[in-house]
Formats: C-alpha cells, sequence, structure tokens
C-alpha cells in the first residue's frame, strides 16, 4: 500500500470559525476510508480542500508519486490528475440523458477543441454501457436523468465518478434517503471500487458504516478524534462523548 | 458518431430547405428579377432581418445554451459594422475624391488624394487629418480581417478577465453591460476617429459596383444574409451538439460539477463567447451595408438587452427559436413603429402604434419570462409531446 | 480739549471762506474751458473747482460728466433735465429748481477723454462723500478700471473711512494700485509682496498685467527686461512665421503655393521640362519648381535647412512691459506662490465636486443596494423608479406653485408613488421569480422598457424643469476658487440622512431584524413566525420608495427626462458591484470610489466627460477581476454561491 494522499496540518477558518483545525490525514492506495463526525465536524470543508473550492489558511496537501501539492491547482486539474467527488445533494444534469451525463465524466481530453473534433472518444460508447451496467441503469440509458429517482440519481453520480476513472473518490453521503435494498447496491459500488483505487466515504450512518468494513476516522471540531476499526474508535470513550454528549 | 451531423439533428436539415425556399421565394419576387411584387426596401428588410437572426442565434448559443447573459453581443455586432463601414465609407470617398479630382490642372499626389478623403470624411467632426484607427481601411482584406479579429479579441481579453475571476450570473451580465457601455460611450467620442455620433453613412453604396442597381445589390445582399445564417446555423448546431454541447449545457445549469469532473470550465465560456462575438459581428458586417448608416447609438447597451428579448420570446436553447424570435419581434417593431400598424380608438383616446409599441413589447416581454420561459419555440414541443430536451 | 476746540475753528474757518464764493462764479471765471473742454485744457479748470472744496462740487461733477449740464445763452451753468420742449433746471449753487423753454440753453457734451479725467477728480471726493453708496461706487469704479491717478486720492482716503468692511476694501485696492503705479520701486514691491498670499481672481489680474510680456525676435540680444529666451526649435514653422512677420526672412511656400506656382507656368504641357503629367509624384514636383527657381520665375523654396538656418541665426524672446527687473521677479514669485495655494484650492473644490457626485451615486444606488444586496433581486427597472419619482416632482410643482412647500410636498408623494409601484411590481412579477435572478432581470428589463416608453407618451420627449427654491440656488463661495451650490450640499446632506436612515432601519427595528433574518435564512426565519413574502414586500418596497426620493433630488440639478433612469442604472449597478453587494456601508464605499474615480479622471483630461466614464468602467471591469467580491467583502460560507 502506497501513500496516495497526504493531509498535514492544514487549518482554515471562515470569519474567525476554525472549520479545520491542524488536520492530519493519510489515504493509501488502494483503501476504502470511512469519515464521520458530528454536524460541523469538518467533513465537507475537509473534501472542500482536497478538490480545489476552499483553499486552506495553512498546511500541504501532497497527492501522488511525485508528490505535487493539489493547493495550488484549479479545480478542474484537481479533477483531471484523479480525484473525483461526489456530491451530498446528488448533482446530476438532469436536462441531459444518463448517456450524455456519463460520457461527460468519462476520462477523455478535456479542452473545448478537443471535444469539437473528437478525438480519442471512439470507445465512449461501450464505456458509457460498461458503466451504465456496473450501477444498474443500462435500461434508462437514454432517459433524462430529471426523470430518475433519487437512488437511481446517486447512483449515476457514481458512475460519473467511475467513468472519470480517479485514482480517488470522495464519497459525500452516499446513502442519504436510500432504501435499504438500495443502500445495499450502494454498499457493493463502493467496495468494489475500493479494490483498484482509494475510496474516501463520509457519511452519518453508523450501519452503513459497519457494512463498509473498513478503516474508520472520527473527525471532530475540524481535526482528527481517533482512527480505526469501527469497533476500535467506538470504544473510544472521547469518541462516546462527543456523540452522547458531553 | 456512426450516423452523420444532419441525421442527428433533422431540425437544421428542415432550417436549411425552408431558409432555402424562403431565399427562392424571395428572389423570383424581388425587382431584380422582374417580376417586382415585393420592394427593394422590403427586400432590404429582409436581408437585414436574417442578419439580426444571426446575431440571435450567437445570443442563444452564449445564452440559452452556455448560460451566459451576456449583454454586449450587439456591441460586437456594431463593432463588426464598423469594421466593414470604414472600408465602405474609405474606399468610396476615394472614388468621389480620385473623380473630382481627375480634371484638375496638375494631377493630384498621393497626399493630396489623402487629405481630401480625410477632409471629406471628418470634415463633419472639424477634422482632415486620419487617426490611427483607419491605419487598415484602405484595405477590404484587412478591414474584413478587422470584422472577425476586432471583437474576436475584445471578447477574448474582457471574458478572460470575467470569467478568471468566476464573475457569474447577473453579476456577469452586469459587468457586460457596463462593457457595452464604455464601448458606446468610446465610439461617441469624437477622439476616437470614427466621427461620433455622425457615425460612418453611406454604406449601402459598394465601391467598384456602382453600376449594379440597388435592386440587383439587396438581392445579393440577401443572398450573402441568407447564406450566413445558414453556415452560421449549422456552425452552431454543430457545437452545440455532441459532447461539446453536452458540456457547454452541463456549464449552464451546474458550473461547479462541471469544473469537478475535470473541465476547465473558463476555456469553454471563453470559447463560446469568443465564437458567438465573432458571428455576431460578421452579421453586424452584412447587416450595416444594408442599412446604409452606423451610429455609436446602435451599440447602446439597450441594443443588446432587445437581443435578449428576441432569444427570450423566441425561446432560448433551441437555435430555431432564436431565429424565430429576431424574425417575428424585429419585424412586428418595424411594422408598428414604421406607422403602418392601424391605431386603436378608444374613443376617448386614440392608441397610436409608433408611442405604444414598446410598452406593448415590454408587458409582452414580461408576460413570456413569467408565463411562457420557452417562448414562442416552446410551442414545437406541444407538437413532439415527451421527447426530451434534447436539441 | 483745547484740540477740540481748535479743530472746530478751523472746520468754521473754511466753511466761511467757502461760502464767500459760489460755484457759479469758478464756473464762470473758466466758462470757456468748461463749455468746450479739452482733454488738456480741462486740468486748469477742474484743479479750480476741486480746490474750492464746495460741497455742491460732486452733484456738478457727476452731473457734467453725464452730459446734464447746460448753458445759457448768457454763459450761466444749470443742471437741467429735457422733457417736451421744457428744460427742467435746477441751480448749480442752491438746488432751485425752475423750469424755461430749452431754445436758449446748449447742452455740455464733454468728449470720453474729458469725461475721464472728470471722473477721475470725481473719485476723490466720492472716495470722501458722506454718503456711504457713493464712496462704495468710487471704489468700484477703481476696482473696475484701475489707473496710477487714482492711488493718492485712494491712499488719502482710507484714513477717514469709518465703514470698516469698505475701509478693509480701499486697502486691498490700494495695495492692488501699488503693486502697479507707485512711483517707488520698493513700494511696488512691498505691495507685490504682500499679494503672495491673495487667491482672488483679482490679484491674479494684478500680477498678471504686471507681468504682461511681449514675444519678440531680432538678430542679436535684445534690451530690456527679457522674460525668456525661447527654442524656436520646439515648434520651428511658428517660429519662422515670426521671422516672417518680422520681415526678417522670405515666407515659406505652402503646397498649395507651389502647386500654384507649378500652374501659372505650365507651358505647353510642360513644367520646366517636364511633362505635366508626371506631377503626380512629389519629387518630380519638388524638381520642377526647383527648375522654374532656377530661372527666376518663381522665389527660391525654403527647404527646412534655410529655415533651421534662418532660426539658428535669430534670438528669440519675451519682453517684460514692466522695465524694471525686480518688480517682475517680485511679481513672478508671487504669482508662483499664488498658484501654489489657488492649486490647493482646486484640490479642495475638485474633493468637493467628487463628494457631491458621490453623493448622487450613493442615492442612485442604495435603493439598488437594499433590492440587490439583500434580497438579491436584480431591478433593472430601478432607474425607472428614479425617473417617476423625478416626474412626481415636476406634476406636484405644476399644482404647488411654491417651490418650497411643493418640494417639502414631493419627497414624501415620491416616496409613497414609487413606494406602491415597487410593491405592485413585487407582487405581480418578482414573487413569482424569486431564485431566478436573470429571469428577474429579463422581467424587470420589460418593466423598464414599458415604463420609459409611457412616461415618454405621458410628458413628451422634451426635458421638463424640477425648480429649486430660491434658498437653494446660491452657492456656498469660500473663495474664489472653492464654490460649491447649495442644491449639492443639499444632496450630499441627503445622502447622509438616508445612510443613518437605513442603517438605523437594518440594524434598529424590527423591520430591519426580520429583513436580516430572512435574507439569511428564509426558511428559519418563516418558523420563527415572520412572513417571508410581506417583508421582501416591505424590502422592495422601501428600496423602490428610495429610488424615488433619489429621483427628486438628482431632477433637482439634472434635467427630467423619459430616459434619465437609464443614465443611473449601470452606474448604480456598478456602485453597488464595487462596494460590496448586502451591505450598505459597501455602497457607500463604492460610491465614493466612483464618484472620486471619475472626478479624477476629468481633472487628468478636463475636456472630455465621456472618456472619464469610459475610464471610470473600465477600471471597474478590472477592480473587479481582483476584488470579485467588492471592497466590502462578505467572507466564508455565507458568500458562496
Amino acid at each position: 500500500m502506497n501513500t496516495l494522499l497526504e493531509v498535514s496540518g492544514v487549518s482554515v477558518s471562515f470569519d474567525g470559525f476554525k472549520a479545520i483545525n491542524n488536520l492530519s490525514i493519510q489515504i493509501a492506495e488502494p483503501e476504502l476510508r470511512a469519515i464521520i463526525g458530528p454536524n460541523g465536524a469538518g467533513k465537507t470543508t475537509f473534501m472542500d480542500i482536497l478538490t480545489g473550492k476552499t483553499k486552506p489558511d495553512e498546511g500541504r496537501v501532497i497527492w501522488g508519486e511525485k508528490s505535487v501539492s493539489l493547493l495550488g491547482m484549479s479545480e478542474s486539474q484537481i479533477a483531471q490528475s484523479g480525484i473525483g467527488r461526489k456530491f451530498q445533494k446528488p448533482t446530476v444534469f438532469e436536462a441531459q440523458t444518463v448517456r450524455e451525463n456519463i460520457v461527460m465524466a468519462l476520462k477523455n481530453p478535456r479542452g473545448p477543441f478537443d471535444l469539437l473534433f473528437k478525438r480519442r472518444v471512439d470507445d465512449s460508447a461501450d464505456r458509457a454501457r460498461e458503466i451504465s451496467d456496473e450501477i444498474g441503469l443500462s435500461d434508462a440509458l437514454d432517459q433524462t436523468a430529471g426523470a430518475l429517482s433519487h437512488g437511481q440519481k446517486q447512483w449515476l453520480e457514481i458512475g460519473m465518478l467511475l467513468a472519470q476513472d480517479p485514482r480517488l473518490l470522495l464519497v459525500d453521503e452516499p446513502a442519504a434517503g436510500m432504501s435499504p435494498s438500495e443502500r445495499e447496491h450502494t454498499t457493493d459500488l463502493l467496495v468494489r471500487a475500493a479494490r483498484t483505487r482509494a475510496v474516501v466515504v463520509v457519511e452519518h450512518d453508523m450501519e452503513f458504516v459497519r457494512r463498509l468494513n473498513c478503516k474508520v476516522t472520527v473527525l471532530h471540531q475540524g481535526s482528527v478524534l481517533a482512527e480505526g476499526s469501527l469497533d476500535h474508535v467506538t470504544k473510544n470513550q472521547d469518541v462516546v462523548d462527543v456523540y452522547l454528549g458531553r | 458518431m456512426e450516423r452523420s451531423f444532419i441525421a442527428k439533428n433533422p431540425s437544421v436539415l428542415w432550417f436549411l430547405l425552408g431558409l432555402a425556399g424562403f431565399t427562392i421565394v424571395i428572389t423570383i419576387l424581388s425587382e431584380a428579377s422582374g417580376a417586382a411584387l415585393i420592394s427593394t426596401s422590403f427586400v432590404k428588410t429582409l436581408g437585414k432581418t436574417l442578419c439580426l437572426c444571426l446575431v440571435a442565434i450567437a445570443m442563444d448559443v452564449v445564452w440559452g445554451y452556455c448560460g451566459i447573459l451576456s449583454l454586449g453581443h450587439f456591441a460586437f455586432f456594431g463593432i463588426g459594422g464598423y469594421a466593414i463601414g470604414m472600408w465602405l465609407m474609405y474606399a468610396r470617398t476615394e472614388d468621389i475624391v480620385i473623380a473630382s479630382l481627375e480634371n484638375a490642372t496638375l494631377p493630384p499626389t498621393p497626399d493630396e488624394i489623402t487629405n481630401a478623403i480625410g477632409t471629406q470624411i471628418f470634415g463633419v467632426v472639424g477634422s482632415s487629418d486620419f487617426p490611427m484607427i483607419w491605419a487598415f481601411s484602405h484595405s477590404l482584406t484587412l478591414q474584413l480581417l478587422a470584422v472577425a479579429l476586432v471583437p474576436g479579441l475584445l471578447a477574448l481579453v474582457f471574458g478572460w478577465l470575467a470569467f478568471r475571476s468566476r464573475v457569474t450570473g447577473v453579476y456577469l451580465s452586469i459587468l457586460t453591460q457596463a462593457m457595452t457601455l464604455a464601448l458606446s460611450l468610446y465610439f461617441f467620442q469624437n477622439d476616437t476617429g470614427l466621427r461620433g455620433n455622425n457615425g460612418l453613412s453611406g454604406l449601402q453604396n459598394i465601391p467598384g459596383l456602382e453600376a449594379v442597381s440597388q435592386a440587383t445589390l439587396s438581392l445579393w445582399f440577401f443572398w450573402a444574409s441568407a447564406f450566413a445564417l445558414g453556415v452560421g446555423y449549422v456552425l452552431f448546431a454543430w457545437i452545440t451538439a455532441g459532447k461539446l454541447g453536452s458540456v457547454i449545457r452541463a456549464i449552464r445549469d451546474n458550473e461547479a460539477r462541471v469544473r469537478f469532473l475535470g473541465y476547465h470550465v473558463e476555456s469553454y465560456k471563453l470559447f463560446v463567447f469568443t465564437i458567438t462575438a465573432i458571428i455576431a459581428a460578421i452579421a453586424g458586417a452584412l447587416y450595416y451595408p444594408q442599412a446604409g448608416i452606423i451610429n455609436p447609438a446602435e451599440i447602446a447597451p439597450i441594443a443588446s438587452i432587445y437581443l435578449a428579448v428576441w432569444v427570450a420570446i423566441g425561446g432560448r436553447g433551441r437555435l430555431y427559436g432564436a431565429v424565430i424570435g429576431a424574425a417575428v419581434v424585429s419585424l412586428m417593431s418595424s411594422w408598428f413603429t414604421g406607422g403602418k400598424a392601424p391605431d386603436i380608438n378608444l374613443g376617448f383616446y386614440v392608441i397610436g402604434w409608433t408611442d405604444w409599441w414598446l410598452v406593448l413589447l415590454g408587458l409582452t416581454f414580461v408576460a413570456v419570462t413569467l408565463f411562457f420561459p420557452k417562448g414562442i419555440g416552446g410551442l414545437f414541443d406541444l407538437l413532439q409531446p415527451r421527447k426530451g430536451d434534447a436539441p | 480739549m483745547r484740540h477740540t476746540i481748535l479743530a472746530l475753528m478751523i472746520l468754521l474757518g473754511t466753511a466761511l471762506a467757502a461760502s464767500a464764493q459760489t460755484l457759479q462764479s469758478i464756473l464762470q471765471a473758466h466758462g470757456e474751458e468748461i463749455a468746450s473742454p479739452s482733454r488738456n485744457s480741462v486740468g486748469v479748470a477742474l484743479g479750480d473747482i476741486v480746490a474750492s472744496g464746495l460741497p455742491q462740487t460732486t452733484d456738478f461733477l457727476e452731473q457734467w460728466a453725464e452730459k446734464n449740464v447746460w448753458q445759457r445763452d448768457d454763459g450761466m451753468f444749470f443742471i437741467g433735465a429735457e422733457g417736451e420742449g421744457l428744460l427742467t433746471l435746477t441751480d448749480i449753487d442752491t438746488g432751485a429748481q425752475s423750469a424755461d423753454a430749452s431754445a436758449e440753453y446748449y447742452q455740455l457734451k464733454p468728449n470720453g477723454g474729458v469725461r475721464r479725467v472728470i471722473g477721475t477728480a470725481l473719485v476723490q471726493f466720492q472716495l470722501l462723500d458722506p454718503d456711504l453708496t457713493r464712496r462704495e461706487t468710487a471704489v468700484a469704479s477703481i476696482a473696475r478700471r484701475p489707473e496710477a491717478a487714482q492711488l493718492a486720492p485712494l491712499m488719502a482716503s482710507i484714513d477717514g473711512e469709518v465703514d470698516a468692511d469698505l475701509k478693509a476694501r480701499k486697502i486691498q485696492l490700494a495695495n492692488f494700485l501699488s503693486a502697479r503705479f507707485a512711483e517707488s520701486p520698493m513700494n511696488r514691491i512691498a505691495a507685490i509682496n504682500s499679494l503672495a498670499t491673495d487667491t482672488s481672481v483679482e490679484a491674479r489680474a494684478v500680477l498678471n498685467q504686471i507681468l504682461t510680456k511681449s514675444p519678440g525676435v531680432s538678430d542679436r540680444a535684445p534690451d530690456g527686461n527679457i522674460a525668456a529666451i525661447l527654442d524656436p526649435f520646439i515648434d520651428p514653422d511658428r517660429s519662422y512665421a515670426a521671422l516672417v512677420a518680422a520681415n526678417l526672412a522670405p515666407a515659406r511656400q505652402s503646397a498649395a503655393d507651389i502647386k500654384e506656382a507649378l500652374e501659372a507656368n505650365i507651358i505647353g504641357g510642360r513644367i520646366a521640362d517636364l511633362p505635366v503629367a508626371q506631377m503626380d509624384d512629389p519629387a518630380n514636383r519638388a524638381a520642377a519648381y526647383a527648375a522654374l527657381a532656377a530661372r527666376g520665375a518663381v522665389p527660391t523654396l525654403v527647404t527646412d535647412e534655410a529655415r533651421n538656418a534662418a532660426l539658428s541665426a535669430h534670438v528669440f524672446y519675451e519682453l517684460y512691459a514692466t522695465p524694471n527687473a525686480d518688480i517682475t521677479t517680485a511679481a513672478a514669485t508671487a504669482l508662483a506662490s499664488v498658484e501654489t495655494r489657488v492649486a490647493s484650492a482646486q484640490a479642495v473644490d475638485l474633493t468637493l465636486d467628487a463628494l457631491s457626485l458621490a453623493s448622487i451615486f450613493f442615492l442612485a444606488a442604495i435603493g439598488l443596494a437594499i433590492t440587490f444586496g439583500v434580497m438579491g433581486v436584480i431591478n433593472m427597472a430601478h432607474g425607472e423608479f428614479i425617473m417617476m419619482g423625478a416626474y412626481t416632482g415636476y406634476v406636484v410643482q405644476l399644482f404647488i406653485p411654491n417651490y418650497t412647500v411643493s418640494i417639502v410636498v414631493a419627497l414624501p408623494l415620491a416616496f409613497a408613488v414609487t413606494f406602491a409601484a415597487g410593491v405592485v411590481m413585487e407582487r405581480l412579477v418578482i414573487r413569482r421569480l424569486y431564485h431566478r435572478p436573470l429571469e428577474t432581470l429579463l422581467a424587470t428589463f420589460g418593466i423598464s422598457i414599458a415604463l420609459q416608453q409611457i412616461a415618454k407618451n405621458i410628458f413628451g420627449t422634451q426635458a421638463r424643469p424640477l425648480t429649486s427654491p430660491d434658498w437653494l440656488a446660491g452657492a456656498f463661495v469660500v473663495n474664489d476658487v472653492i464654490r460649491i451650490s447649495f442644491i449639492r450640499i443639499a444632496i450630499f446632506a441627503m445622502a447622509l440622512i438616508f445612510l443613518a436612515l437605513i442603517l438605523y432601519i437594518l440594524k434598529r427595528t424590527r423591520l430591519g431584524l426580520e429583513v436580516r433574518a430572512v435574507t439569511q435564512n428564509p426558511g428559519m426565519a418563516s418558523s420563527m413566525g415572520i412572513n417571508p413574502n410581506r417583508i421582501n414586500m416591505m424590502t422592495f418596497g422601501l428600496g423602490s420608495g428610495i429610488a424615488g426620493i433619489a429621483g427628486v433630488a438628482i431632477g433637482l440639478y439634472a434635467k427630467v427626462t423619459s430616459e434619465m433612469g437609464s443614465d443611473y442604472i449601470v452606474q448604480s449597478f456598478m456602485t453597488v458591484v464595487v462596494g460590496g453587494v448586502g451591505n450598505v456601508w459597501g455602497t457607500l464605499a463604492g460610491a465614493a470610489m466612483i464618484g472620486f474615480g471619475q472626478k479624477g479622471i476629468e481633472w487628468l483630461n478636463p475636456s472630455n466627460t465621456l472618456a472619464a466614464q469610459t475610464y471610470m468602467i473600465l477600471f471597474v471591469i478590472l477592480f473587479i477581476q481582483f476584488r470579485p467580491k467588492g471592497i466590502v467583502a462578505l467572507k466564508g460560507r455565507a458568500a458562496g454561491d
């Protein structure tokens, strides 16, 4: 297992409120990691920092074998270098078909002129079909994404992530609002994805995290409170205090 | 991919067929063909309308597809007109000056000719020297290049600045409006060297084609405008179809998400902004020789607002919608304001359309925005129910 | 005590001596000169008249200068007024009135030169006249046309002056006169030095008079008080023209002259053996002209080299009219110091100008800042609300002729009208389009187009007046450089009042609290019993109402037209965006920046206000690059999109 991502000493504050406070986390490749924590623990801000949406006040974020810093890169550069993100609220392009959504996400040259003159997209159709099979939306390929159910939108978004073929997948509350069977399907998707790449799942739902069966990091007030297996961290007194009130 | 572009976009084919049919009908009915069922001035109006349709589809691509409500595309249109107008005015004045100096005792020197042209053109602003900005006006080729390059570069620089700093939505609209205001104020100044508020005139006289009657000339320009509209339509249909179109529409719907997919959103916006600016300028370069005159009022922010009004009424997000909107609104505008529409006598008050047309247009526009966001083009959806949003 | 008695006695003595002779007798002694005076000869007679010290002298001299003195055939002089063939006569000494047929009388009409001499003599009297108005008139007439001869009487009159203001004015004027006319250079220089702190236009005019200079050219070093030696090569053609004008060099031939000369010398289709057809080449024209010149047919061409040689051979200079170099040096120093002061005063004036422009932008934009900033709603019809306010003011003035009352009525009425319009618009249009900002932009465009045209249909295209009351008409004058009209002060005050009022409403009232709550979290606010619809309606009405009041204020100093709104809308948006959305202080900062920026650019390029606006907009576009969220930016998640 090589270290893929190394976050060290990162802090960020909004109007005096420290959302992230001297946070350090390492992610290996491949790895499945769950990040849990109460509201306001800084989970979403952590993802914002990794994907370039928020610039931290201090600290380092080092990525890949060449140890490049992600801090100087734009959102699109970070995404192209292999970090994919799924948002809490499903954000697919509802006006477009499932196929268009997936094709857009496929790993291909991403300049306007590349697209205009269709460079290197010969296998797009096949790839799109493979991915739709994987997320179980093969029958819905030509439907507009807006017509999908909530759970299907979540899968489509995961499918778009897979299409990007990222080395690190950031998934924000994938199970929110899903039925039990849909959850199971989602768990399978994530576990399968984590065989070849790093997957970081932010989740509230302990049951879901338990099913992922992976290393867990507990965030609290912007820094790491505990790390280890789910059983290990749930025995940690600090974690119990935080979750059950002080 | 496997199927041809036209086969995947049947509306393009229908549009081209319709345009070709329209062109043929007008040609047959025109004075130049001998039938003379429609006047030359109406042919010119139709030719101008085609140019307005072209700038409207450019506006539709940048706004309806890419979500940038630009209030500056009519300024690019005007710049295109100015660029070609400079050559038209220079070359025509040169012909006149040379003809008038023909019988001079001494054959004129180049300096004398230039000075005489300068006096002719700039006398109206009390000057006779050629400003720097006219340096290439003697060359048709260079001015034609300027038609595309000047607005293109302007759009590129402005777009780069605006998109780079992530100005979006209404802020961007206001910024583009500020740019338009700055441009029109710039053109209004005599110091700029474009004859201030007099603008450029006499553009309907094409140098070298004095022998051709206006009836024929109007038809030629009509053909050129129809051709340009056809080419522009295909170009934009090609851009907005396929994966590029998919990304552009995605940017309109959720810019941040597209960025996290790894697309450099700014490049796409810049690409769309610039290419639509160039097409708008080309439309302007075809329009103003038919209009005969251009002045800075044409560039004023309100013109760009009307452009948005046309596209909104026609139905944005579909190219033929923009064409319908521009054609219907601009033709109705000239009908109502031309004094041809019958006044409505309410007994106590007579509604004269020259006065009340803008009120009607303004309120119609409000109604369309509130109740028919898809515009006139939305009616086509009723013909083909449940076919998704793909163009 | 003894002094008083002595003074009394002397006074009594002169009065007695004066009563011994009458003015008529003096006039009769000089009858010939009075009747037909010449500028040179009138002095003696005037001297005697003045020397008499009689109180009626002033009146007589005034009437004489105004051609109201008549001479009877027997040589007696009267002051007369002609009317319907009869003369109304006034005795010169007693003032007794009578009437007579005009046939026996001859009107004295002294010429301009004589009248001026009379005037100068008169001034001495007027300066000492017991009547304050007369003394003031005399001082004003000296100020209008200063002359050397007036210096002495003016100085003499200062000590006896009882009116403090007039005394100060006399001293100032005496100083100006000394600077120009005092006999001893020492006195002049002293007076000039004292002007170094006086920024009035008069003082500057005095200094410039002293420094009057005239250009000259000579083939050797000039005599006299040289102001400057000029470099002729800065503008060689103009310098050469001066040489030609001074007959020191032959005139140059213009292109037109050469052409004319060539045309005059065409012989058989050729000019100096060169074919006419080749004359489209400037080189051939030059050759032909040179050939003609060689034959003596035309004057030799003055080439650039010849011109330069002529310029080098002469001295170009400027000569002071005042021959004394010490005086001109002192005056130049004083003028430089005055100009430094004037420049700093102009800077103050410019600042005040910018401040009032900023106030206008603030007034125009603050309503927008509320609707746009607080509610996130773009109101493109905001400019038309400004226009509606201005027209409300105009209509009120049609019904209430008293301008003060009409303004007092117009301000709340404009607020009410635009408040109502804003509420109606919010209910009918804006409410349906929340969360669709671009659509709001479009719909309000439509309203803006319609409102503008409706105003045009009702009020016509010509500008309508909105007249300010008299007490606002004047200007607050600090000195000759700094002046600011009351109307602009009023607008500035109004901007301040609005700033305070809006801050108060937003920070201290229940409405403000609810507005802020709805802005930050509409869902939470409504669950706490706040009705967001009502709040949005009120906020929108408030913003629109303020636009209406701003319209009255703007209408008072600018013209009221149906298009006045569009003049302000872009500026107002830029003010809000530059300042930072959602913040009253930001709007203030934005207005200040745009107001000062625009005035600053105008100052750099005073002839061109259009250019100032253009560059200001470019500046704003660039500014947004560096501070996309404006001067006063909100930070953190709240600022996110």
